[in-house]
């Protein structure tokens, strides 16, 4: 059995995980939504047809198993959000449209030879830094939750950094991979890009005043930084200097500050002043931590087996929500009460897979700029999913970034079928080579 | 380079297994103390989900049902409380913004039939895959819905409560607290119920359940235990006799006996059957110091003081009877420093509320045995299956013919002592009358406990007013005669 055989099979089957996934919601909402819904997934299903196609057209012995993972993970979060809100996953659904086409277009434009990016470097640098820095600019910028990570242009938003982080992965392979026999001498001098990129990082950090972002973008230089030249020291000083640096942006942010305190101590006893409601006395899990807690009760209300789809409880009688932010930044808390620890496993099981499948082609592949990129857009799809689930369960400060393939959002989508291609591209290399 | 990579995927897998490890703290080994959260709203609403069993009088009248709401394609059961504040006290109330209280709270288990045995469990996972409604469990209570009216009807516009128990199983048959609330005020009127005050106790929350909550000085109420531990020791018979010369010694300080406008009581020579008929201060001061403080206090242990009572509401409902020093309640090992002399009619620091004392006399009217006070009698599940909550004894607190001599002079007490008004014709009654004192110009706190028939008790009572300016045998006993009437006429042809 050919390699796209057998991603049309498993296509076929994650078809049907989303068919029983969209018919329990269905039922358990039937009063409130209407059976012509269920045409989402014929949609759906017919969109990764012609992702399919294109693949077998462009990239015929790339590995089987990543686009049926994307799927179904695209698939339990556009079932998640259309239970939350159907409008909301009319417009994802419109998201993963565009993505599949980012997707089909990536794939066609560099389906000879991928490795010509290389020579483009500096063009992908620049343009990861533009997009990076793009929500701090005046006019188009936009503040969501204290942190400036959104464009607004028109009725129009997206959250560049997400383009950002996967140019940056490409320049930092194809740069890496031309200074690796120099990097790994360790000269005091070679330190300067270091440097420099720790101090982009910062400036992130500071500019957006997001934690997150900030550390999946050095997460990610480090990363590739370590594979290219081989020398830990290079992660231990660079984490070293990440810490010192989040230590001043906690002194001087009273956001990032606030941020850690939640994480340290989200339920209090005694009544605190609320900064965001005048200073007035309350609790800080009905205040400052009220996302944190009401999210972690939310998991915990699913237990082993969860409510089942569309059974779970996000919002008042009256309509009011619970959890703000539930369909994106969210959304794990909102599929951990609905699915239960059995269902999560599930989930956080395939994405490990993903993970495995992208260090798999990274290991295959023989060139050192495909490996980097490889290794590099897997290293970042893991660490992404870390911080924010990771938040969410309270291992880490939480910070607001989205779930890959299952959070609600434009650029979010777009971005990680561009890295699915990016993969698929790497192992028809890598298998083509054979 | 594939070492390398080999590490960024141990390190990459390494952080995923670290979620799902989260994943399972949260959602096993941290989720029952998360629902147990007071503002957990999202396992409060997803509660409302449930059919919740329905709450019943012993007569069987509805006291809590379900109100169907569908919102947003979801059905939710909220609750009615169709005789309003009758039973509050004992009911409590399930709402969506203040939580849970009464037995809403404490039987919450049965009522969201979180209770099943193992095949009722396995049902309900099969309800919940399937998507269908849990039903929960409902409960029947003992409450005599006779005796809450006659009672909340005799205390009227006054600060207090009533407690009425049968005492041969510990049921209790009457929690009344007064000025209450309407349960059906708390979601929406909070503030109405929260201000639900009778002129005679301003500034008194109407949500405060006197009955389990309210602590009190209980003033010669308190000589029944103290006679108890006279009896029981075998230091003292009902024909001990004693001096009154109208006063007592303590510290070198005269304390008088009970006094009015008439002067102060002398009862010169007296025995001690007659000295609890008349409640004689001095007596049962000396016997105070005789027996000391180790002893008495010890008594009034046997009797549930010093513990959380065992009753089947919430513990936070719960207040505990004892010596008291500015609100804080004194540990065994500080009894020794304290006033044997008052304490033993009840005076000084003791502190008890009505539900302690209507323990008391039910434990004397049941030969001596403590049963366990409780509100739920059955409980009957979804299924059909019908599940009885026995009667607990929790110990005897004196001897059966210690309890019989207290029986008798209790009655005395009744016949032709302090308690007179507390007489129902051919019926025995056993009582004892309290008048507590607040201090100098301060209104006084009466009680009475009382229980009847005397030979063949089947209802205990113990009554508290606030702010009384006479006495427990006028102000008290009335109210306790006419709530033992009730019960003793509704519960006369028939036994559950």
């Amino acid at each position: 059995m050919s390699a796209r055989t057998r991603e049309l099979g498993i296509l076929i089957l994650v078809g049907l995980i989303t068919v029983t996934g969209f018919a329990s919601v269905y039922i358990a909402r039937q009063n409130e939504i209407s059976s012509g819904s269920l045409s989402y997934v014929g949609f759906f299903f017919a969109l990764y047809l012609v992702a399919h196609l294109v693949a077998r057209l462009t990239v015929p012995d790339a590995d089987p198993y990543l686009m049926p993972m994307a799927a179904f993970l695209t698939g339990i979060g556009l079932t998640e959000i259309y239970r939350l809100n159907p409008t909301d996953a009319l417009r994802q659904g419109l998201w993963v449209v565009i993505g599949v086409a980012c997707f089909a277009l990536t794939l066609i434009a560099l389906r000879h030879d991928f490795r010509r990016l290389e020579s483009y470097k500096y063009l992908f640098g620049l343009s990861a830094l533009a997009l990076l820095f793009m929500p701090v600019l005046p006019k188009i910028g936009r503040t969501i939750n204290g942190a400036r990570l959104w464009v607004h242009v028109g009725s129009l938003q997206f959250q560049p950094g997400e383009l950002g982080k996967i140019a940056m992965i490409v320049f930092l392979a194809a740069y890496l991979h031309s200074k690796q026999e120099v990097l790994a001498l360790g000269r005091l001098k070679d330190f300067g890009p270091l440097l420099a990129i720790w101090g982009c990082a910062m400036l992130v950090l500071v500019a957006t005043r997001d934690l997150g972002s900030a550390l999946l973008f050095f997460g990610i230089f480090l990363a590739i930084l370590y594979l290219a030249t081989s020398r830990l020291l290079y992660v231990g000083v660079g984490l070293t200097l990440f810490l010192i640096g989040a230590a001043g942006v906690y002194q001087t942010t009273s956001h990032v500050r606030s941020r850690v305190t939640i994480w340290l101590n989200p339920w209090t006893t005694q009544a605190i002043p609320c900064p965001t409601k005048g200073g007035i006395l309350m609790q800080r899990q009905e205040c400052e931590s009220f996302q944190l807690v009401k999210s972690l009760y939310s998991i915990a209300q699913g237990g082993f087996t969860g409510t089942g789809l569309g059974k779970g409880t996000f919002s008042l009688p009256h309509g009011n929500t619970l959890i703000p932010d539930l369909n994106t930044d969210f959304i794990f808390s909102a599929l951990a009460q609905e699915l239960g620890l059995v269902g999560v496993a599930a989930l956080l099981l395939v994405l490990m897979l993903f993970v495995v499948r992208g260090f798999r082609i990274a290991l295959q592949v023989d060139d050192g700029f495909s490996k980097l990129m490889a290794a590099g857009l897997t290293f970042g799809f893991a660490l992404q999913t870390f911080i924010i689930i990771g938040g969410i369960l309270r291992i880490i400060p939480l910070t607001g970034i989205t779930l890959p393939f299952i959070s609600y959002g434009g650029s979010s989508v777009v971005a990680n079928f561009i890295l699915l291609a990016g993969l698929m591209l790497v192992s028809q290399r890598a298998n083509e080579a054979r | 380079m594939n070492a390398r990579i080999r590490l960024a995927a141990l390190v990459s897998l390494a952080m995923l297994v670290a979620l799902i490890v989260a994943s399972t703290y949260w959602q096993a080994w941290a989720a029952p103390d998360l629902a147990n959260k007071s503002d957990n709203t999202i396992r409060q609403i997803s509660e409302f989900k449930i059919d919740r069993g329905r709450i019943f009088a012993a007569d069987g009248t509805v006291l809590a049902k379900n109100r169907i709401v569908h919102s947003r394609g979801q059905t939710y059961y909220f609750r009615r409380y169709p005789l309003g504040s009758l039973t509050a006290a004992a009911v409590g109330y399930a709402t969506q913004t203040r939580s849970r209280a009464g037995l809403e709270r404490s039987a919450n288990d049965y009522l969201t039939g979180a209770d099943q045995s193992l095949s009722g469990a396995i049902k309900q996972i099969g309800d919940r895959l399937l998507g269908s409604t849990i039903h929960g469990s409902d409960v029947y209570t003992s409450l005599n819905l006779e005796a809450q009216r006659v009672a909340t009807a005799a205390l009227g516009s006054n600060c207090g409560a009533a407690v009425a128990i049968e005492p041969s199983t510990g049921r209790v048959l009457a929690l009344v607290t007064k000025p209450t609330y309407n349960p059906n005020d708390i979601e929406g009127h909070y503030n109405r119920a929260l201000h639900a005050r009778s002129p005679s106790c301003s500034g008194e929350s109407a949500l405060l359940d006197r009955a389990t909550q309210g602590l009190y000085p209980p003033g010669s109420s308190f000589k029944v235990v103290t006679t108890a531990a006279a009896l029981d020791t075998g230091r003292f018979t009902p024909d001990s006799s004693f001096s009154d010369p109208g006063y007592c010694m303590e510290y070198g300080q005269r304390v008088y006996n009970y006094g009015d406008q008439s002067g102060r009581e002398v009862f010169g020579s007296i025995i001690l059957s007659s000295a609890l008929q008349h409640s004689v201060n001095s007596v049962f001061c000396n016997i105070g110091k005789a027996l000391g403080m180790r002893t008495l206090m010890n008594y009034a242990r046997r009797f549930g003081f010093d513990q959380t009572p065992s009753i089947d509401l919430p513990n936070n409902a719960l207040a505990i009877s004892g010596l008291y020093k500015s609100s804080r309640l004194l540990s065994p090992g500080e009894e020794d420093h304290q006033d044997p002399g008052r304490t033993a009619f009840g005076q000084d620091k003791l502190l008890v509320t009505p539900l302690q004392m209507a323990m008391v006399a039910a434990t004397v009217a049941n030969n001596g045995k403590m049963m366990r006070p409780h509100l739920v009698d059955r409980v009957r599940r979804s299924n059909g299956e019908l599940m009885r909550i026995k009667p607990e004894t929790l110990g005897r607190a004196i001897k059966p013919e210690t309890a019989m001599e207290l029986t008798q002079m209790m009655e005395s007490v009744v016949s032709g002592g302090t308690g007179m008004m507390a007489q129902i014709s051919g019926v025995r009654v056993a009582g004892k009358t309290g008048t507590a004192e607040n201090g100098i110009g301060q209104p006084n706190t009466t009680w009475f406990i009382s229980f009847a028939p005397a030979d063949a008790p089947r209802v205990a009572v113990a009554v508290v007013l606030q702010n009384q300016t006479g006495v427990g045998g006028t102000t008290a006993a009335p109210i306790a005669r006419q709530i033992m009437q009730a019960i003793l006429t509704t519960t006369a042809n028939s036994n559950p």
